[in-house]
């Protein structure tokens, strides 16, 4: 039983594994779930990123929009008005999530607990007031919608257009496979060994020598960097860069699927996206309160799978899970 | 021979109140390297608020700590145990869902100085922490959860976190509460092999253990020093006999 800085054999097969299978269901299809699975898996992405700090980091962030947003404005801005190609733009996203996720932390992390909930709450309300103020540029609500023409990505000597399903599917499935692995390398390193074991414990592991606040920084900038590229991919596959997805509701939202499907699993958030996307949809294609079937399959959830889906797994089956 | 001894640690006019009551009231303190140091006094008497201030766990209304030459007053917490000041909890404070191996893994990463994951060989992490167990005797059940120990053995789990940050001067408060005759025995023999390395600074209420092991103790009333010299000059006092010893039955 020795200690590892790395993913077990067993462990990153499994991943490996889910990876390909998402991969085959490019193929496998139908072209409406096909949609619904290409978007999944780009909020699958900001949910990891919302993990990292939520799950393994213990920091309760009700904000997390602000840095999805930072992501899809910091690409949908720039493509929009200054006719960036899709590489600058995404790496502008990415940027302005890193610099949000640092200036938000350096502030917010003197708090913490229901303060800290509070804090972020009012950064990102203030960062979605933002996006409204500035209309002229971003056309609030409404949004801006990047055309076609604008969306092909030039990739290895060849250009992909990103508005095509299985380009889109794949492009989509290319960024959620990067991020998936390096969360996974990440949580058994030193650092994430660390950032855990602040969670359960800050006041001994400061005692041990470890810089708290420094370690919840980079969690948090690191975190900032995932959900801004999700955002900034989702600017670029889907089109549409609005206020909508910057509102209080996106900072619920990566929440619920993280808890749906396991806090602090690797795999959970892509399960939790999954499944709240499939009940939603299957509950409004026979009833208009499908929010009613939400609500309920919340409140079965914290009172019967408290850890959520893999988080239960993990703790009655399969404790190797990471 | 006396008179080779060098000052490791020391603080000048060391205070802090809480709500008007001053806990810890203008210590000036010196601890010399090697030894081992029994600090005692009566419930309340600012002894685990002096050491707190010593390794930043509190913040000092005034006064200087210094550890070797260096002015460590307005340094954080973690700053001070990377210099070399280790911290063993009163109240036992260990990871339950880690196993004995990860806890102390974790002290060894943080004196390896490698909070990042870059360059910290997994061989030499799990070599650090073993040796560590080993030298609590906790060494063939390192890869049980720590939940899962008796209380005896967590608190030896502290002590083994402890020495795996290498300290040069290390705190124990009050390690023998809550072990039984035969654990305190041992617990004893250990803190003095430790003491051959690491200087010791100890907290402790069982008088047996403080003459067995305090090479000089300092008693503490009401937030400041009462007397300080060796045992048997302790015992002898009178002052410590009213406010302390005279106490106990």
């Amino acid at each position: 039983m020795k200690v590892r800085l790395l993913p077990s054999p067993q462990s990153l097969l499994l991943h490996l594994a889910v990876i390909a299978a998402l991969l085959a269901a490019n193929w496998l299809l139908p072209e409406y779930h096909r949609g619904v699975v290409s978007r999944v898996l780009v909020l699958a992405v900001f949910a990891m990123g919302y993990n990292l700090t939520f799950g393994y980091g213990g920091l309760l962030s009700l904000g997390h929009a602000m840095f999805f947003a930072a992501g899809l404005y910091g690409a949908g801005l720039t493509i929009y008005h200054l006719d960036w190609s899709i590489w600058p733009a995404f790496g502008a996203g990415i940027g302005a999530g890193l610099l949000l996720g640092l200036v938000v932390g350096a502030l917010a992390l003197r708090t913490s607990g229901v303060a800290f909930m509070i804090v972020t709450l009012m950064f990102s309300q203030v960062f979605y007031l933002t996006t409204l103020y500035f209309t002229t540029y971003t056309r609030g609500e409404e949004g801006l919608i990047l055309q076609q023409e604008v969306r092909s990505l030039e990739f290895a000597g060849a250009t992909f257009d990103l508005s095509d399903p299985s380009t889109r599917y794949l492009a989509g499935l290319a960024l959620f496979s990067l991020v998936l692995l390096f969360t996974l390398f990440i949580i058994r390193s030193g650092y994430g060994r660390a950032l855990i074991a602040i969670r359960e414990n800050d006041e001994r592991m400061r005692m041990l020598g470890f810089n708290v606040f420094a370690n919840r920084l980079v969690a948090l900038a690191i975190s900032g960097m995932i959900c801004a590229a999700a955002g900034a991919a989702y600017a670029v596959l889907f089109g549409y860069v609005g206020s909508t997805l910057a509102s209080t509701q996106y900072s619920i939202l990566p929440l619920l699927w993280v808890l749906l499907g396991g806090a602090a699993t690797t795999l959970g958030p892509l399960l939790g996206t999954l499944v709240m996307f499939y009940v939603i949809d299957i509950a409004s294609s026979h009833t208009t309160a499908h929010l009613l079937v939400v609500g309920l399959v919340l409140i079965f959830l914290v009172l019967f799978f408290r850890r959520g889906i893999l988080g239960t797994i993990r703790a009655r089956w399969l404790p190797w899970l990471p | 021979m006396a008179a080779m001894t060098a000052t490791i640690l020391h603080t000048r006019g060391l205070s802090r109140s809480f709500g008007g009551v001053r806990a810890v009231d203008n210590v000036d303190f010196d601890l010399e390297e090697g030894e081992i140091r029994a600090i005692i006094g009566p419930n309340g008497a600012g002894k685990t608020s002096f050491v707190s201030l010593i390794c930043g766990r509190i913040a000092s209304d005034a006064g200087e700590v210094w550890l070797e030459g260096q002015d460590i007053s307005q340094m954080p917490a973690h700053q001070r145990v990377r210099l070399g000041i280790g911290y063993t909890f009163q109240i036992t404070s260990i990871f339950p869902n880690l196993t004995l191996l990860e806890n102390v893994a974790l002290a060894v990463q943080s004196q390896a100085r490698t909070n990042s994951f870059l360059n910290l060989s997994s061989r030499r992490l799990n070599d650090s922490a073993h040796e560590a167990l080993l030298r609590v005797g906790l060494g063939e059940r390192s890869g049980e959860l720590a939940g899962n120990l008796a209380y005896g053995h967590q608190r030896l789990l502290e002590v083994a976190m402890g020495i795996a940050l290498k300290p040069r001067v290390l705190i124990l408060d009050e390690p023998t509460q809550g072990l039984s005759e035969s654990e305190t025995q041992g617990f004893i023999t250990l803190i003095r092999q430790i003491a051959a390395t690491t200087t010791i600074l100890l907290i402790e209420h069982n008088m047996d253990v403080v003459m067995a092991l305090a090479e000089k103790i300092t008693v503490m009333d009401q937030g400041r020093v009462l007397a300080e010299g060796t045992p048997a000059a302790i015992r002898a006092n009178a002052d410590v006999q009213r406010a302390y010893l005279g106490e106990q039955p």
